[in-house]
């Protein structure tokens, strides 16, 4: 009974201000654009049925491809990071963590925006290359998929190489040595024994950097330009621009039907509850 | 005022997969060292958790100090528990994690600070009242343990394997200790422990468990020299076990026939047994003798298997004609050891050999 | 050839640390330079920070969002924590649904729960704004406390809390003198976790703070939209000033508890 009193609390945000809204979102995706902001019935699926139109198709996979890449890549940058950090001294250690630690408590929009002064056609690069004459005219860094890819992956590597790091500093190192000393070499050990033991971090890192990845907008807005449209873009327009708010909230639906299915996936692949760091 | 402290009655309980505790009955003494003895899993923690209030039974009562506290928690019984793994507050110093009984009940900031010290002299801990539990070790986390659950007078002291952690020479040091202190504060022990040597040492009473219920409840060297069941005369001590037949009964003894051999042993006084009859008996390793002559009336032979000399002892496994492998545990030294291979004459002073239940259990 | 394989690891960390640092040196440089428009430097100068602390509505704008995180910490804190204490002794069918949904929110892409807000407050006519927004931010901080004060109890061991009892104290006072106090310092760094949350939090903002509660990032995010202002570079400097300090801060305090704990030595 006590521990019923404790649970209240949640319990009433959970259901009031999680579930009601989602559910609610869920409902009006199945209904038909009204006067003004409003919706009317009767129910109807064409808003799902608009999502195939090859304009919004694109979007989706566009979304859906610029968060898979973002992701291998923050794997493919963040785990030697996290490996590396995890077995140099503790002092070092220490020192490193903190470094990781403060981009990660700096607000993500002060971050981006670095980047933006950093790649503007008269912007720091661009002024070095033209410099040492490596180029003689002004590259087009900023508003481009790479841009955006790269403030992607530089605004999520933190939530890749801390659950990394986290499992790899966990690991029991005698089960390499005893890899090592059964005859493997040091990447055969790595492959089959430090690589599965720290399995995972890895999952765990790939769900914080790829379910984000799909949802946001202002990087896109701030490095892609108009160059790519993600799906988070899209939605915002609809409400806020086009008022159509049963396209909207079908677009979420199906947002939120991919994450699940990573969620689903993630379990699935043997990942465990979320330690938040 | 009752003898008897603390009465279970018919407890049982059940946690989804099975009886832990099949519907049994304990009478605690007042003052007595009661030692709840038995492996893992025989539902002794799970007793002691219902003396104390922390697990409710399923069925049955506990009765202590003549009233029914079963439906009390723990916080109203005068009842207290050294835990296993000590369980001292880690955010709390040694004076604080002592004081906390005391501080719950209101006691005035100057009894407490006399109970403290008292307490930690008592424990012979002077002078660590401001340590944290975390720089103590572990015989230190021990003492503190149990006098933070002494100070509040408690009627019974429930101790939950408190010396499990230790290591052997630390733990036969703290077996004296606690003996000591509970014959001095007079205080009544219920102990729990897997290990049958701490029991024994121990002691007023020990109760054997297995299996959710008692086997055996008695004096140290009743347990012994008279085991009830045949688990507990395999669980205490070194037990050799043989099948035999009842031939004779006289006054004090009895002849048994193990297959067509002659061995005598101790008759139960409560002279259960007949002619005839078929019984278990145990022998102890350190009971059984051996030598090259015959000991009439004794005819039982066996082959000498393998000497083990172990420092104070030397053990020998002898084979005896039914294809059992007993042990012989005397304080020979190694060179008197018998050639392996040779044959052996055995037997035993007969007053030191029981039959196992008394004629009743065990076969 | 072993001394190459020795000195990669430095290399590489201290590359990868380079470009996360990078933009933000940027940030901070620029932020003393003495042009509006352009991006190549001009000479030093304060007066983008003169201009930022005579810059009313960004005041304005940090207020709301000191205001929003202080309500929503705390309260976010007190659910979380009585939450995970709740859930760690429940026992009944429907807790891993409660689980789920209490944690939904930070496993789902932001702009879901944003969207959903809009939609639902605009329906039941919640004006948009300061109560709206702390909703929100509370909906959100609530899982970060819940999942680490649950860790934390996980870890703890059940017989603290029985010893307690059986000492003679009554649940709540089991609750104040020991749950409480082992949890403290994953209540704390739950707090902290949440603090840096809503304070950073764009998205959700983004759709429910109304035209009077504009919050921080909010208003960064449509000085970046609308251009270049120097004032948004002085702004950032001043907020990576501080989380430097604070987490300077922090791990000073950790060192020295560290140092404190050791200080009394194993006899």
């Amino acid at each position: 009974m006590r521990a019923f009193w404790l649970l209240l609390p949640m319990g009433v945000i959970a259901l009031l201000f999680v579930a009601v809204p989602l559910i609610y979102v869920i409902a009006l995706s199945f209904l038909h654009r009204g006067e003004m902001m409003g919706v009317t019935g009767p129910a109807t699926i064409e808003n799902y049925l608009r999502m195939f139109d090859a304009r919004y198709a694109r979007v989706m996979l566009d979304s859906i491809s610029m968060a898979a890449y973002t992701t291998v890549l923050s794997l493919l940058i963040g785990y030697p990071f996290a490996y590396y950090m995890a077995r140099a001294t503790p002092r070092w250690r220490n020192l490193l963590m903190l470094l990781v630690i403060v981009p990660f408590w700096t607000n993500a929009l002060v971050r981006v925006y670095g980047w933006r002064i950093l790649l503007l056609a008269n912007g720091p690069i661009n002024t070095f290359l033209l410099r040492i004459g490596l180029i003689d005219r002004p590259l087009k860094l900023l508003f481009t998929y790479g841009a955006m890819l790269l403030g992607m992956v530089y605004s999520l590597l933190p939530f890749m190489i801390l659950p990394v790091y986290s499992s790899v500093e966990k690991m029991d190192w005698q089960c390499e040595a005893a890899a090592r000393d059964l005859g493997a070499g040091p990447w055969r050990a790595f492959w089959t024994v430090t690589l599965p033991l720290t399995l995972p971090g890895v999952l765990a890192g790939c769900l914080l950097v790829f379910v984000p990845s799909i949802g946001l907008f202002f990087i896109a807005d701030l490095l892609g330009g108009s160059q790519v449209i993600v799906i988070g873009n899209l939605i915002r327009d609809q409400l806020l621009k086009a008022r159509d708010w049963p396209f909207g909230a079908a677009l979420s639906v199906a947002l939120l039907v991919v994450t699940c299915l990573v969620l689903v996936g993630y379990r699935r692949a043997g990942g465990k509850d979320l330690e938040v760091f | 005022m009752s003898d008897i402290l603390l009465s279970l009655r018919g407890v049982s309980k059940n946690f989804g997969e099975g009886d832990v505790l099949r519907g049994i009955d304990l009478d605690v003494r007042r003052g007595e060292f009661l030692t709840l003895l038995g492996p893992s899993g025989c539902g002794k923690t799970t007793t002691l958790r219902i003396i104390a209030g922390l697990t409710g039974p399923d069925t049955g009562n506990v009765i202590l100090e003549e009233r029914d506290v079963t439906a009390l928690p723990p916080e109203k019984r005068n009842v207290n528990t050294v835990f296993q793994n000590y369980a001292l507050f880690p955010h709390m110093n040694v004076a604080n994690n002592i004081a906390y009984g005391l501080r719950v009940r209101r006691a005035p900031k100057q009894t407490i600070r006399t109970k403290i010290e008292e307490m930690l002299a008592l424990v012979q801990l002077e002078g660590f009242a401001k340590r944290m539990p975390a720089q103590l070790s572990g015989g230190q986390r021990q003492r503190v343990a149990i006098a933070r659950a002494l100070v509040c007078n408690p009627a019974l002291l429930l101790l939950d394997e408190p010396l499990g952690a230790l290591d052997l020479q630390l733990r036969r040091q703290m077996q004296l200790e606690l003996k000591r202190l509970q014959e001095k504060l007079g205080i009544t022990f219920v102990y729990i422990t897997h290990d049958q040597e701490e029991a024994l040492n121990m002691s007023d009473r020990i109760a054997v468990m297995n299996d959710g219920g008692f086997e055996q409840i008695g004096a140290p060297d009743v347990i012994y020299e008279q085991p009830a069941t045949r688990f507990v005369a395999q669980f205490i001590g070194q037990a050799n076990l043989m099948e035999a037949r009842v031939t004779q009964i006289h006054e004090n003894s009895l002849t048994l026939l193990h297959g067509d051999q002659t061995v005598l042993a101790s008759a139960p006084s409560d002279g259960a047994l007949k002619a005839g009859d078929s019984c278990l008996l145990c022998v102890r390793t350190e009971r059984l003798h051996y030598a090259e002559m015959p000991h009439a009336p004794f005819t039982l032979t066996g082959m000498v298997m393998e000497n083990r000399y172990t420092g104070g002892a030397l053990i020998t496994r002898i084979r005896l004609p039914s294809g059992e492998e007993w042990t012989a545990g005397g304080h020979g030294r190694a060179d008197e050891a018998p050639a392996v291979g040779s044959t052996v004459h055995l037997w035993w002073d007969p007053a030191q050999a029981a039959v196992v239940g008394g004629g009743r259990g065990g076969a | 050839m072993r001394k190459r394989r020795v000195a990669f690891p430095p290399i590489y960390l201290a590359i990868v640390l380079v470009l996360m640092y990078l933009p933000i040196l940027m940030v901070v440089l620029y932020s003393f330079n003495d042009s509006r428009t352009s991006a190549t430097w001009a000479g030093f100068t304060t007066q983008w920070y003169e201009k930022l602390f005579r810059n009313q509505s960004m005041g304005q704008a940090l207020l709301n969002s000191m205001q929003l995180a202080g309500w929503s910490v705390a309260a976010s804190a007190i659910i979380g924590t009585l939450g995970a204490v709740g859930m760690s002794k429940a026992r009944f069918r429907g807790k891993g649904a409660v689980e789920t949904a209490t944690t939904l929110p930070i496993m789902i892409p932001e702009i879901i729960l944003g969207i959903a807000y809009l939609a639902i407050f605009t329906a039941i006519g919640l004006p948009l704004g300061m109560p709206a927004l702390v909703i929100a931010h509370t909906t959100f901080c609530v899982p970060y406390v819940y999942i680490i004060v649950k860790g934390r109890l996980v870890g703890a061991d059940p017989a603290l809390e029985e010893a307690a009892r059986d000492l003679g104290a009554s649940s709540l006072r089991v609750f104040f003198t020991v749950t409480l106090p082992l949890i403290l310092p994953a209540v704390l760094s739950g707090m902290l976790l949440s603090l840096a949350m809503s304070l950073d939090d764009l998205v959700i903002s983004f759709f429910v703070s109304g035209p009077t509660s504009t919050t921080l990032p909010l208003k960064i995010y449509s000085g970046l939209k609308t251009g270049v202002t120097p004032e948004i570079n002085a702004l950032c400097t001043l907020m990576l000033g501080t989380v430097f300090l604070l987490v300077a801060f922090s791990q000073l305090m950790s060192a020295k508890r560290v140092k404190s704990e050791f200080k009394g030595g194993t006899p």
